[in-house]
């Protein structure tokens, strides 16, 4: 074979730490090498072209470039040798910036380690044999996780863009979070003023199908076919009839029913629409409630229904959906506030989250926007409001900023003095993070128009004095202790991942950090993409952010997709595993151990059973390579005599040191 | 049942200040089935002005007793004291680094092991004999009476270290004081500090805080506070009257040990409490217990 | 107010602390939570979030002459709610160790209880509370500081007349005289 060995400096990255001049020269010796140079900036259009002159002049059949990870720059060296005529797989790179560079202080040692791993990677590409991907069919429609604004945004604007959209949403109507709240920062508009549309837009979409009160059950598949089993969950009601007229609601008995649209600062039936917007407007009874379910007896609801659409034997129903890709817009989840003891929340009613406050706050909320204390209805006259309850708190775990908090307890406060005349407002912050377009504007108009006091530091606690709650807390700017005696304590409580987010990660196959966001692919350059191809991510499930923020990432996701289904047909990857039929043995360990089912059962001719791998599933991960006995299935372009051949040349570079 | 074996190591003020503690906790743990076998020969833990010298001192005044309780052969040590408590639960971390257990040892000059369990009395009546055991036997319920339940500080905290009940919303003391029929209020100074060691260096610090104690028990119209700590009763019975005269108050709280609230319900006397050896007599709160007695026999 | 030059930034006196708290004092982010949770605050010179302050900008001196480090009470409160999980409480005991090495004390009656009492244990192995006390005035030049306490006390035996030495009192003088020794080897 004729390799050439194309050294980078990366400037003064590999430059300062690495001689890539004495690894070309060493590399020159290696057998199979043909030629070797270094260049300043070899993934630069002269470093590119360079790689493609030699090729024609040395007739080169194999090519090793040593420079950055190939994670950065795998592809565009491939795209280099495929332009001089080669086959884009007879390449390899050798990490010698993140794996030399970067790490070791001692520049002879970094030489010698690069040296070793350009020596190893020559011996591989030695071995390689020639890949070529096969071309699969594309199902051009998207299922979309979540009817908060992110996924309502995703799925409009693949709906626009031609794509058959399905909608899977938790609860009975989509909206999300933004449909809980009263107004939005900077603008203070009303939130459901600006969100119904895009509700009822999502609604009468004839591209978009709608599921509401459903979930995903299972995933199988691959970018461009997956299968999803989505489980509609029984609401009791059939909603092919149910007009929404909330008759039932009027009528039903159990009337302290846990209120989750108001965060339960108020209580509802156990048969009801959550909101009067709700779209789909449909009833749901919910069973721990519900007499009928709880005490076997009532049915007052199937009564009054006068379409007769209560149905108390309802079950789940599944049903299957193909798609070509996947959005994920789950949102987020809101921190226990028993975790925070030393407030009080949960023990003391007139402590409450930002959230509670956000739905007394509503004109239709359960006070119709009368601010209220919780223990005795009566109106407020001093507010306190506490910013990162339970965010950038190691000792709950939670180290993060959750981001949005300032902002909207910012408009809280303002809100508070609009609705009460001649309230006090205190927010303790230990930072403004007022980030954003006009945002900065908003939280100086807190505190210059409407005389919100802000006051620099953390509360340490919260407990009842009186009919009162006294706030214990800090001006770190004065250095003293700050008492406050408060009719209504808000707690700013931080944002967690939403609960399940990791089970339907792990049905997703995409990966999630230590508190349950999911990743993704690159921080800067990849923020909507997952490791999973066809797998998208938008919104606040990838972390904490704001409206805008969870908008424009929903947008971004569709343009994703819609990229991704520009091509009628998708160009698989050829590195993934390949059985040997005669030398497996059939005991399917490989099908056992492999995590995406890319391993089914083949019969031969002469009726014995081997493994075989589903081309488009196998993800090339290698663990199936790794528990095969008889070593029949091999990762390709890493398989076991390439990985022997590079250990062989790893110890060949040591016998010749000593 | 067969009586649950301890060592225990009742702490210097258990045989000085804390006298009707020590008595009301042994008569209690008896009548519980806790047998507590006396650590033979304790010394001092070294408290607070240990840990202000160094850190290895405090440990190894402190592991000195570790190792006479290993010795015994018992698997739990028990102390009534929260300050012994603390410190002997800090010499048992330090002795599960193996650079500071020899360090100890060689201080101590005697086998160390660091591995005997070291709870509070009131962890061992409230875990390891749980409510419904001392509900069982209770004798006297002390209905119509009101507490005040007064943790202090290190008994739940550091959470680390205590690893028992809840840092911020203690219950144990509040749970013990309705199984024994009394009231416990949410009492929102339960877990603040009293003034510590300071009565006699710096006696406004003790006279501050106990005096903020004592404000908030009257504000819950408690009968009495309820503690678990000699150094809290010091400070809020015996320096009542220094409290009083800094705040300007003439009230009365009397101020008892959990074991003795115990005690009485069990059938014993106040008397064999030692209620009578506290500054603040006890007179009017057992005189509305009696009256409660007898309205409810009729 | 003084200016403070960065030249006086003592990056050994960091990493004493550090070293000797096992706690990292640039993880403070200065929320204030251990001030406003403090019950001695009121009586404190410099609020507890500064002492952290202070240290993160090598203060040496200012630190360990403050009266706010003899002045806690270890009562573990900011070291409960410390939202960056820091052992404020440790930090505050350490500063009280090196400013005893720094003779640096500023409160004195603090320490000369701490002292009688630690005498009392090294003499008898236990503590003798009265012979504290006298100890204590003898020393802080104040004779009858609580001896009103004295009816409350002799009368139910709490307190006793004469110091009650156990078996094991040498076992516990040798402690002290072990631990004096190592640390003079240490230096």
């Amino acid at each position: 074979m004729r390799i050439g060995v194309f050294v980078c400096h990366c400037g003064t990255n590999i430059g300062g730490m690495v001689d890539s001049h004495q690894v070309a020269e060493a590399a020159k010796q290696f057998p199979h090498v043909v030629y070797a140079t270094d260049y300043l900036y070899t993934c630069s259009e002269p470093g590119q072209l360079q790689i493609q002159t030699a090729i024609k002049e040395q007739s080169l059949d194999g090519v090793v470039v040593a420079a950055c990870s190939p994670r950065m720059h795998e592809n565009t060296f491939r795209r280099t040798i495929e332009r001089a005529g080669l086959n884009r797989y007879m390449f390899d790179m050798a990490n010698i910036r993140e794996h030399c560079s970067w790490i070791g202080e001692d520049k002879e040692a970094n030489t010698r380690k690069a040296t070793e791993l350009v020596r190893m990677a020559v011996a591989k590409v030695a071995n390689h044999a020639h890949l070529h991907s096969s071309l699969f069919d594309v199902n051009k429609r998207v299922l979309v996780l979540g009817g908060g604004v992110a996924g309502m945004q995703a799925a409009l604007d693949c709906a626009d863009g031609g794509l058959d959209v399905i909608l899977v949403e938790k609860k009975t109507s989509v909206g999300g979070r933004m449909a809980q709240l009263d107004k939005t920062f900077p603008t203070v508009d009303c939130s459901i003023c600006i969100l119904g549309p895009k509700m009822v837009d999502v609604a009468q979409h004839d591209k978009i199908k709608l599921y509401t009160y459903a979930e995903i059950d299972e995933i199988k598949g691959y970018v461009g076919n997956y299968t999803a089993k989505i489980r509609k969950k029984a609401p009791y009601v059939d909603w092919t009839k149910c007009t929404g007229c909330g008759l039932c609601m009027e009528k039903c008995p159990s009337k302290q029913s846990f209120d989750y649209h108001n965060e339960g600062i108020a209580v509802t039936t156990a048969i009801n629409i959550p909101f009067p917007q709700a779209i789909p407007k449909k009833a749901k009874i919910d069973p721990a409630y519900c007499r009928q379910f709880t005490k076997g007896k009532c049915g007052v609801c199937a009564k009054v229904c006068p379409v007769k659409a209560i149905n108390y034997e309802m079950e789940d129903e599944i049903v299957t959906e193909e798609v070509g890709a996947i959005i994920v817009a789950t949102g987020y989840g809101l921190l226990d506030i028993g975790e925070l003891g030393e407030y009080g929340a949960g023990r003391y009613p007139d402590v409450i989250t930002g959230i509670q406050y956000e739905r007394m706050l509503n004109a239709s909320g359960p006070t119709q926007g009368h601010v209220q204390r919780p223990s005795d209805g009566e109106e407020p006259k001093r507010v306190v409001f506490i910013s990162c309850a339970g965010s950038r708190d190691a000792s709950l775990g939670r180290p993060y900023c959750s981001n949005f908090c300032c902002m909207y307890i910012a408009k809280q406060a303002i809100l508070t003095k609009d609705h009460v005349p001649g309230v006090e407002v205190y927010v303790f912050y230990i930072d403004i993070r007022s980030p954003g377009k006009g945002y900065e504007e908003f939280t100086r108009r807190a505190q210059e128009e409407y005389g919100v006091q802000y006051i620099r530091g953390r509360v340490s606690r919260v407990f009842p004095q009186g009919k009162r709650m006294m706030v214990k807390g800090v001006d770190t700017l004065l250095g003293a202790q700050m008492e406050i005696e408060a009719d209504l304590v808000v707690l700013g409580t931080a944002a967690t991942a939403a609960p399940g987010a990791q089970e339907l990660a792990e049905k997703l196959r995409i990966s999630y950090d230590g508190y349950g966001f999911y990743m993704e692919s690159h921080p800067k350059l990849r923020p909507v993409e997952t490791n999973t191809s066809g797998v998208f991510l938008a919104g606040a499930c990838q972390g904490p952010k704001d409206i805008p923020a969870s908008v424009g990432q929903g947008s971004a996701a569709a343009s994703k997709v819609l990229a991704l289904f520009s091509k009628d047909q998708l160009a698989s990857d050829p590195q993934i595993a390949l059985v040997n039929e005669r030398r497996c043995i059939g005991c399917f360990k490989c099908q056992d151990t492999c995590p995406f089912g890319a391993i089914e059962e083949r019969e031969l001719r002469d009726g014995q059973k081997v493994a075989h791998v589903i081309e488009t599933v196998c993800q090339g991960c290698g663990l199936c390579t790794s528990t095969c006995p008889p070593g029949a299935i091999q990762l390709q372009q890493c398989t076991d005599n390439q990985i022997i051949a590079e250990v062989e040349a790893l110890c060949q570079a040591w016998k010749q040191r000593s | 049942m067969k009586a649950k074996r301890y060592a225990y190591y009742p702490g210097c003020s258990q045989h000085g200040t804390a006298a009707e503690y020590e008595v009301s906790a042994r008569a209690v743990a008896d009548k519980l089935g806790i047998t507590l076998v006396e650590v033979e020969d304790w010394s001092c833990c070294g408290s607070t002005p240990a840990h202000t010298v160094d850190h290895v001192l405090y440990g190894a005044l402190a592991a000195r007793n570790l190792a006479l309780a290993e010795q015994m052969k018992l698997d739990t040590m028990v102390t009534p004291c929260p300050s012994c408590l603390i410190a002997l639960k800090s010499a048992r971390v330090m002795a599960q680094d193996k650079e500071h257990l020899q360090e100890l040892r060689e201080l101590i000059d005697l086998p160390l092991k660091g591995t005997i369990e070291v709870k509070s009395l009131l962890q061992v009546i409230f875990e390891d004999i749980g409510l419904e055991a001392l509900t069982a036997k209770v004798k006297q319920p002390l209905t119509g009476l009101t507490f005040a339940p007064y943790y202090g500080c290190i008994l739940t905290r550091p959470p680390q270290l205590a690893q028992f009940d809840d840092a911020e919303n203690p219950v144990s003391m509040d749970k013990i004081i309705a199984a024994v029929g009394a009231n416990a209020p949410d009492f929102p100074f339960k877990t603040e500090c009293c003034g510590a060691a300071f009565g006699l260096a710096k006696r406004q610090i003790v006279q501050t805080l106990s005096a903020k104690v004592l404000a908030a028990a009257e504000a819950i119209a408690a009968d009495a506070i309820v503690v678990a700590c000699p150094l809290c009763h010091q400070n809020l019975d015996l320096r009542q009257e220094q409290v009083n005269a800094f705040r300007g108050a003439r009230s009365r709280m009397p101020v008892w040990y959990i074991t003795q609230v115990v005690g009485l319900a069990l059938g014993f006397s106040p008397h064999e409490m030692g209620l009578d050896k506290h500054a603040v007599a006890s007179d009017a709160i057992l005189a509305k217990w009696e009256t409660h007695l007898k309205e409810h026999a009729q | 107010m003084e200016t403070i030059q960065v030249e006086s930034i003592d990056k050994g006196f960091i990493a004493t602390v550090e070293r000797e708290s096992g706690q990292q004092v640039a993880q403070c982010y200065q929320c204030g939570n251990c001030t406003a949770g403090c019950p001695l605050t009121f009586a404190f010179d410099i609020p507890v979030h500064q002492i952290m302050r202070l240290l993160q900008v090598g203060q040496k001196d200012r630190v360990l002459r403050s009266h706010a480090i003899w002045l806690c009470a270890t009562c573990e409160t900011c070291t409960t709610r410390c939202p960056r999980e820091i052992d404020v409480a440790r930090v505050m005991d350490v500063l009280r160790i090196l400013s005893r090495r720094a003779g640096t004390v500023s409160e004195q009656g603090v320490r000369a209880f701490y002292d009688s009492f630690l005498d009392s244990v090294k003499s008898h192995g236990r503590l003798y509370e009265l012979g504290v006390i006298m100890k204590y005035n003898l020393q802080t030049k104040r004779p009858f500081t609580d001896a009103a306490l004295g009816p409350k006390l002799l009368g139910k035996g709490k307190i006793h007349l004469l110091p009650g030495t156990i078996k094991g009192a040498g076992a516990v003088k040798e402690i002290f005289k072990r631990f004096a020794h190592k640390r003079r080897n240490e230096g």
